[in-house]
């Protein structure tokens, strides 16, 4: 168990400088931030470094936070290190108008359906991206489910006429 | 002239996509639900003759938005919908999110909650390596295996049944343990489980395993090598029958794992064969838990033995009678109920090994009443995409084991 949270830490300072911010351990899991435009440079460092050696994407998804003005969306990055048995988060921040980022299929092939996922439910757009098509919602649906403007269904919605679902249009 | 005609019929009836008359291969369509799908998902091949050229998949079909309906749900509301996901093992998926909720709460479980967990996560991985296992043998021409070991999937169900009245969707435990200690039929049933399915089992293996006509069908089918199931990020028995032994048991035990002692089996070419081979182990190793796990528990003595669940009041539902009888249990029982405890914010990434692989819950609570974000890592929707290099090549009767040697579950792929 060679590998620290505190010597990935100097590791990425060392090679980023200033660039990787926000650095917490939430339940034990190095979690930090850098700039979109650097993402893939940092998976790359992470992935070939021989000390750091994260070389297992084990999930990427977002999370949209709609009052972060110019940071609504946030791609999170989980990685896992299997030699020495370290997970670590890492987080970009995109604005919402502008949802460009660069694609980690080409280091990753898990990441193709992952980051199909990722556009399919917020719109992320993955530059580089081999086949960037929805893959769970249809085709011809045309805004991004899983943002936060698209509020559950209000169960007491009398407008649709909809008995099938127990949902009459006559009460 | 014969093509002048059909020029003349392509363009005034149907609309052929660009170069389809040309062409020398054939597209096929395995799916939506055709039954060797193992679930609603679509393949479309291209074959020449019965060589595969090249597969699209198409999965979706039965997405149910569980991410977004988690959003407005309180925690034990979300547990019947991580039912839902690999609903061949939906023990494992309801202990992985207890378990995640717990990491958040800072909830620690008693040790007998954790063993009686353990047997029930081991039989459920047991019941998800039956149905992979012998549906393998289906796909490949023998029906009888199935149907053989197929009544003590149902044995493991009547053990659920007693646990928690329901079966397939079974909604086990709450934060904190379980609803209800076992009863005695749940322990006189599972100790005809350990006593006869090893027998079972035993047989279910001579039928197959070194039976010649299964090896030449699995051997060398669909295989991938260790480095390039980890890059498509394997996990879990497909992984493991690459090469590489990763078990998320081991590296990170969870539900004091690390208090039994048992094997990860591996596989070298990561084929159908090896996939069988591992799966089959595993359920070895898998009584073998149950076994320490069911010795353990007999440990306890008095006040002890009777323990099945943590004391988390804002979570946990107090005993029915006292809500008649008593203001606070009246209390908690109505804020639970009513989703009205506020879940300290907090990010907590947690996962377990599912039956097919690594399942990760990745919770983010801003301190609402129910989870700001919520996503599931679901093993089986991160490895399909390896599907398409699988079979690139292969016959299409390949196709047919590699896809169900998978272990894919429709449910859990779609979430």
């Amino acid at each position: 168990m060679g590998l620290t949270n505190e010597r990935i830490k100097e590791r990425l300072i060392e090679k980023f400088g200033e660039s990787v911010t926000g650095f917490s351990e939430p339940f034990g899991m190095l979690t930090f931030e850098v700039p979109k435009e650097m993402n893939l440079k940092l998976l790359q460092f992470l992935h070939d470094d021989n000390e750091l050696k994260f070389r297992f994407l084990t999930d990427l998804q977002a999370v949209h936070y709609p009052n972060d003005k110019g940071r609504e969306l946030a791609v999170v990055y989980h990685l896992h290190n299997f030699a020495d048995n370290v997970r670590i988060r890492c987080k970009i921040f995109t604005d919402i108008e502008n949802p460009d980022v660069f694609t980690a299929t080409r280091l990753y092939e898990c990441a193709n359906w992952m980051e199909r996922e990722t556009y399919d439910f917020f719109g992320v757009n993955f530059v580089g991206h081999p086949n960037l098509k929805r893959i769970l919602n249809v085709d011809e649906m045309d805004y991004f489910p899983m943002r936060k403007e698209y509020p559950m269904e209000d169960q007491t919605r009398i407008d649709k006429d909809d008995e099938m679902f127990g949902r009459g249009g006559t009460f | 002239m014969t093509e002048e005609i059909l020029q003349q019929h392509t363009k005034n009836h149907i609309q052929l996509p660009e170069g389809s008359i040309g062409k020398t291969t054939t597209t096929l369509n395995l799916g939506p639900t055709h039954p060797a799908t193992h679930g609603v998902f679509q393949n479309i091949l291209e074959v020449d003759g019965e060589r595969i050229v090249s597969s699209e998949a198409t999965v979706g079909y039965i997405h149910r938005a569980f991410e977004k309906i988690a959003e407005r749900r309180p925690l034990y509301q979300i547990t019947p919908l991580t039912d839902r996901l690999n609903y061949c093992s939906a023990p494992i998926n309801n202990m992985g999110w207890h378990m995640t909720c717990e990491k958040l709460l800072h909830v620690e479980t008693p040790k007998r909650v954790d063993y009686l967990r353990v047997i029930i996560m081991e039989l459920a991985r047991t019941a998800d390596h039956i149905i992979c296992n012998s549906v393998i043998g289906v796909d490949s021409g023998a029906l009888s295996v199935f149907l053989y070991v197929m009544q003590y999937r149902e044995l493991i169900y009547e053990i659920y049944e007693e646990i928690c009245g329901s079966r397939l969707t079974t909604n086990i435990g709450r934060i904190g343990g379980f609803e209800r200690n076992f009863n005695a039929t749940a322990w006189e049933k599972l100790e005809k489980f350990l006593n006869e399915f090893p027998g079972a089992l035993r047989e279910f293996e001579n039928l197959l395993q070194r039976n010649r006509i299964f090896m030449d069908r699995t051997i060398g089918a669909g295989p991938i090598s260790g480095e390039r199931a980890l890059n498509y990020g394997f996990t879990g028995p497909n992984l493991r029958a690459a090469g590489v032994d990763y078990d998320v048991r081991v590296q990170n035990p969870y539900c004091s794992y690390q208090d039994f002692d048992f094997n990860i089996p591996v596989g070298t070419t990561g084929d159908v064969y090896d996939r069988w081979l591992v799966r089959n182990q595993e359920m070895w190793e898998s009584l073998k838990i149950i076994r320490q796990a069911y010795e353990k528990i007999q440990e306890f003595k008095g006040q002890e033995a009777e323990v099945y669940h943590a004391n988390v009041p804002e979570y946990y539902l107090p005993p029915k009678q006292d809500v008649y009888t008593k203001m606070e249990a009246l209390i908690w029982h109505f804020k639970i109920i009513m989703g009205e405890t506020n879940i300290p914010s907090g990010e907590v990434w947690h996962s377990v090994e599912g039956a097919n692989g690594e399942l990760g819950f990745y919770l983010i609570s801003d301190g609402g009443r129910a989870p700001y974000r919520l996503h599931f890592r679901r093993p089986c929707f991160v490895y399909y995409q390896a599907f398409e290099e699988l079979i690139k090549g292969s016959m299409l009767a390949d196709a047919v084991i590699v896809l169900s040697s998978l272990n894919l579950i429709a449910g859990e792929m779609d979430a």
